[in-house]
């Protein structure tokens, strides 16, 4: 049996819940709410996180749009957004929600612009 | 010079100052919000992460989503903006605000003046480290502002100062902009920052976090090209001679603390001696009866959805004063018991208005008990720290009992238990 105690990044709480796995069965303690238990099954079965970045914009009154994932994503994938993420120029104006990539990884989540970039 | 009369106006256009112009102007104020860069948001137009507005959008979004939300408000309201605007004078007496901008310089009229011009970093010279003063030191917001707006990386190996939250994201960012970030040093025995931020941006990126840890010089002639750190005592802060160790690195980021910005009202409204914030009452109001204050310059919050809520408050209070006149609902004053640190706000008004007060923690305690009065409120609050803001709502019937009590001030304390 495996003890891991894990700071749940759910919201600004953060609590510090102690997981007792044993093969398949975890028993979880110190969660403040659902989410918390939630998070630390996903933790230690497939990690996953939110990603936010910026992405090049051609024209646009600001150089750069910033954008997120629309859901976590498996946190091994991180670096390899980041790198997908160099090579992609959008033109202005962007606006928020346009859809920089669709189904990033099979994740069923895609990558959407957060910031509203006008024409320079 | 030009003249503009108008009920309120309110300086700064960050969370505060967008939602106390949007509350004026749906209870039928004319109002005009004055900005110092080209555009609204504030510091949320470069905060690009998530987290934001769980309380008042019930979702998480980034700071730019955030900012847009409150903008289309803006737009939707017909809110007049005056962006590019310097604010050189608040003049007390003749209540007039003096702006320079581009067409020249303005002199604003207002019946009532909302001040919410937030927090600025707290600088490398106020920390008196000693060395030379080479390039490649920068606050974790001036950072933030190459990395996600101007598309500048700072260098390439970096340590961060201080673990407050802005330097525990840029650690992150940084990172994933492909900067080596090397570690970083907290001089407290606790972290600055949220647990969650400990966790999401230097665990999963095997970033060292080192505690009672500082810098203590910096080299360098042109570029910063290495540091010196030291261990601390965790009680007394004394540096502990033999654990001086050198770290090579292009670039400093700190993260040091938020100051109020009150240099334009400082000199007339009292101001809180301990955190250096405005003092308001529960109505947000200053000591200057056509003066409201909300967000960052009166207590440094956690959530930028507490500071869109105190500046909505502060838009009412301006709203009423503009309609209804000065009304004096009574001031009690609040003072800070044991382990107390950031504190809104300082004056309890006895009518019936609820509000929210915010308690800073001054260190970590497991089970702490909250006591408000003494005999009005008290709330076992768990795992209490110095990072996370405790909020308790003060209702009518706390008033009351207030009242009934016949206290002459409100004691808000914590208790370790």
């Amino acid at each position: 049996m495996e003890k891991r105690k894990i700071t749940c990044i759910s919201c600004p709480l953060g609590c510090e819940i102690e997981a007792e796995i044993d093969g398949d069965e975890i028993k979880i303690t110190g969660n403040r709410c659902p989410r918390g238990k939630e998070y630390v099954i996903n933790e230690i079965k497939d990690p996953k996180r939110v990603v936010t970045s910026n992405v090049k914009v051609t024209d646009g009154e600001y150089p750069l749009a910033s954008v997120k994932t629309t859901g976590a994503i498996p946190k091994d994938k991180i670096f390899l957004l980041v790198e997908k993420l160099r090579e992609v120029e959008l033109q202005a104006p962007v606006t928020i929600g346009q859809v920089v990539f669709h189904n990033l990884f099979d994740t069923g989540f895609d990558v959407v612009v957060t910031r509203p970039v006008e024409k320079r | 010079m030009k003249e503009i009369t108008v009920d309120a106006l309110v300086i700064g256009g960050g969370a505060a100052g967008m939602a106390a112009a949007v509350e004026l102007t749906q209870l039928g104020c004319d109002a005009i919000l004055i900005e110092r860069e080209d555009r609204t948001g504030g510091v949320l137009n470069q905060c690009i992460h998530n987290g934001f507005g769980l309380h008042v959008f019930k979702e998480e979004l980034t700071g730019p989503e955030y900012a847009d939300r409150y903008k289309h408000q803006i737009c939707d309201n017909r809110i007049k903006v005056h962006p590019d605007q310097f604010v050189l004078k608040v003049d007390p007496d003749k209540r007039e605000v003096i702006t320079v901008g581009v067409e020249g310089v303005t002199c604003y009229k207002p019946k009532a003046l909302v001040m919410t011009t937030g927090a600025r970093e707290r600088p490398f010279s106020n920390l008196r480290i000693p060395g030379t003063r080479p390039a490649g030191i920068y606050t974790a917001g001036v950072a933030q502002k190459f990395v996600n707006l101007q598309n500048y990386l700072p260098g390439k190996n970096a340590y961060v100062l201080g673990s407050g939250d802005i330097g525990l994201i840029m650690a992150r960012r940084l990172t994933l902009e492909g900067m080596n970030v090397l570690g970083v040093a907290e001089l407290m025995p606790h972290s600055g920052g949220l647990a969650r931020n400990i966790a999401q941006c230097l665990n999963d990126y095997n970033i060292p976090l080192e505690l009672s840890t500082s810098v203590v010089e910096v080299h360098g002639k042109e570029r910063l090209e290495s540091i010196t750190l030291m261990k601390f005592t965790p009680d007394t802060l004394q540096p502990i001679d033999g654990t001086q160790r050198e770290v090579v690195c292009d670039t400093l980021i700190l993260s040091v603390g938020l100051l109020p910005q009150n240099e334009l009202i400082e000199d007339f409204v009292q101001v809180d001696p301990v955190n250096k914030g405005v003092m308001v009452d529960s109505h947000q109001r200053t000591s200057h009866p056509w003066i409201f204050a909300a967000g960052n310059n009166v207590a440094v919050y956690d959530l930028v959805d507490f500071v869109t809520l105190e500046g909505i408050q502060a838009g009412k209070a301006a709203a009423r004063m503009i309609q209804e006149g000065f009304t004096d609902c009574g001031q009690i004053p609040i003072v800070r018991g044991n382990n107390v640190g950031a504190l809104t706000p300082l004056f309890c008004c006895l009518d019936e208005a609820p509000f929210k007060f915010y308690i800073r923690p001054t260190k970590n305690m497991d089970k702490g008990r909250v006591k408000i009065g003494p005999g009005v409120i008290q709330k076992v609050e768990m795992g209490l720290k110095p990072s996370e803001m405790v909020d308790i709502q003060i209702t009518a019937e706390h008033k009351e009992k207030i009242k009934e009590m016949g206290l002459t001030q409100i004691l808000v304390e914590i208790e370790e238990v």
